[in-house]
């Protein structure tokens, strides 16, 4: 009995230290499969990057975690997913919920058509949030949290389509951080950026990893060395190596790996 | 001769050939508009509008027929829009891409191309016959709506295509419902669009004819229609009963009445085109 009991501390343990888990994952589209079967622990707090050249599956198997394919013409899982423990593509998952768990910014940064506050305040409203003074809270600390309170404070209710790339980019960072996720999730979200956006929002990656996990698709080798914490290289659907960045940028075990980050092919 | 030259002369001759054509749609144009104007502006005054129908051309006028417009036109939209966007909605948002939603689609196209005197043909049998509405406005408007149905489908559908997808990914991974997401994102920025399609469908159902001659609206009604069940006429059937008199008199009313109708279509045209231009800004 006592062992049983430890058993299940240190399984607890090890669900705390990795916040995601992919468990033989395949991904299909249509016919073609786009991850060809990974396993793979991702730390809590901790900043993970995902690398490789364009194509081998990167969007496709970040998005998993927050169920983006979903509506995809095609998409077909086998394997699991699990958060915090828990399998999300179980039956009874309720999928809009688990979005709230997790926020997502994309590529291109994609504000509403709307004002400043309505983007911040949108995540919030469509759980039937309806208490003014909250919502103006939430939405200020929101945009404190990205540093982009001071640049917008004089106008809240300015069309977010007004603002630059980079506070865009921000404003889309702040509309996830308002619903709370524990989760954050990045796809290339510095690639549409000039260099002084993108050093603002690597600063803010670095911040943040201290209450979120985040996970970050990126091409620019550079920015996995500077913010993060493991680095995974994906090459075809396959996850090559996953290791401490430090490790991986200085001394790939693969030679694939080593191909890559000193820019021999990708 | 060398390659570039050659291209240059063909260039020149398309262009030649292209102002010809915009030229000739123009002139054609203005020359009937000139005349219809020439024909019958000077008998548009207020009495031709608001007069009852009657057997002397001068004291004639188009209320009964222009207040028999303007219920079609009111309940057409209440009838197709709600249908129309709905449909669309589903077809675009909801539908999975199966063999059975692209057989629906090709068939909504081609509806878009049915000649209009079937509709008439369909909407006597079924409303008229069967739901028993007799030759009434309702049953007009039903007719009606059932015409522009596929056009404001297919305009919907391409205003929601429009709205582009970073959108609706921004508000699924915030936690919103699919509905949440059509309501409070994808309407509000399609609904220029979705307006503008539907102005254009409601301006050609004022113009239609046909159909509602097939259904049996009246070339003369004593009064303007009070009741969705009334009898009515509409402009085009007046004007249309006007033009086949042999009295000089009405032949100048028709062209009154013409004058009144394009005027309604001009306007109803302008309006779409204000709001497709203010809506294209949108995402610029
Ligand atoms: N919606 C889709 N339908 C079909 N194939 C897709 C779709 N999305 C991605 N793919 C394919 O899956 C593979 C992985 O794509 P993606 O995850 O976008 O790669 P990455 O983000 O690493 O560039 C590519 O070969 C791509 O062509
Ligand atoms: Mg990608």
């Amino acid at each position: 009995m006592s062992k049983e009991k430890k058993d299940t501390v240190i399984d607890k343990s090890i669900k705390r230290k990795h916040k995601l888990q992919a468990k033989g994952v395949k991904v299909f589209y249509n016919d073609f499969m786009a991850i060809k079967g990974i396993d793979m622990n991702i730390r809590a707090n901790k900043v993970t990057a995902f690398i490789g050249p364009s194509g081998c599956g990167k969007s496709t198997f970040l998005r998993l975690f927050d169920r983006m394919n979903d509506y995809v013409d095609g998409f077909r899982m086998e394997g699991e997913i699990l958060i915090d423990g828990e399998n999300i593509y179980k039956k009874k998952v309720n999928v809009e919920q688990l979005r709230k768990q997790v926020g997502m910014v994309f590529q291109k940064p994609n504000p509403f058509p709307k004002s400043i506050f309505e983007n911040v305040a949108y995540g919030l409203k469509i759980q039937g949030i309806k208490d003014k003074k909250f919502l103006q809270e939430k939405v200020v600390a929101s945009l404190k949290q990205v540093a982009l309170w001071d640049e917008v404070k004089d106008d809240l209710h300015k069309s977010a389509l007004a603002l630059s790339g980079g506070q865009q980019q921000r404003l889309c960072i702040a509309r996830a951080l308002a619903v709370e996720p524990s989760i954050i999730l990045m796809d290339e979200p510095t690639s549409a950026l000039d260099p002084l956006s993108t050093a603002k929002i690597e600063e803010l990656i670095y911040e943040l990893k201290e209450k979120y996990t985040i996970v970050i698709v990126t091409h620019n080798m550079q920015q996995a060395g500077r913010v993060s914490d493991y680095t995974a290289f994906f090459y075809l659907g396959e996850l090559i190596e996953y290791d401490k960045s430090k490790k991986l940028f200085t001394n790939p075990e693969k030679q694939q790996t080593e191909n890559y980050i000193t820019g021999r092919f990708g | 001769m060398n390659r570039i030259k050659k291209n240059r002369l063909k260039d020149q001759i398309f262009k030649a050939w292209g102002i010809f054509c915009t030229l000739l749609g123009i002139v054609l144009l203005a020359i009937f508009i000139g005349s219809i104007l020439v024909d019958g502006i000077q008998r548009i005054d207020w009495d031709f509008i608001t007069n009852l129908p009657s057997r002397k051309a001068e004291r004639a006028g188009i209320y009964t027929a222009l207040m028999g417009s303007v219920w079609i036109l009111v309940l057409t939209t209440i009838i197709a829009l709600p249908v129309g966007i709905g449909a669309a909605i589903y077809l675009e948002e909801y539908a999975n891409k199966s063999k059975l939603s692209s057989l629906l689609e090709i068939n909504i196209s081609n509806l878009a191309g049915v000649p209009s005197i079937i509709y008439g043909l369909l909407g006597l049998e079924i409303f008229v016959r069967v739901i028993q509405m007799g030759s009434s406005v309702l049953a007009g408007s039903f007719t009606l709506a059932l015409l522009i149905l596929p056009i404001v489908i297919v305009s919907t559908r391409e205003a929601l295509k429009a709205v582009p997808k970073s959108i609706r990914d921004a508000s699924y991974a915030l936690g919103a419902s699919k509905w949440q997401t059509v309501s409070r994102q994808l309407l509000p920025a399609s609904s220029g669009g979705i307006l503008t399609g539907i102005i254009l469908a409601l301006s050609r159902a004022v113009g239609e004819t046909a159909p509602l001659i097939v259904i049996g609206a009246l070339a003369y009604v004593p009064f303007a229609p009070s009741s969705p069940m009334d009898e009515f006429s509409v402009l085009p059937i007046q004007i249309f009963n006007w033009i086949s008199r042999p009295q000089h008199g009405f032949e100048v009313n028709a062209a009154a009445g013409i004058i009144i109708l394009l005027l309604i279509t001009f306007v109803m045209n302008g309006i779409a085109v204000y709001f497709r231009n203010k809506w294209q800004k949108k995402f610029k």
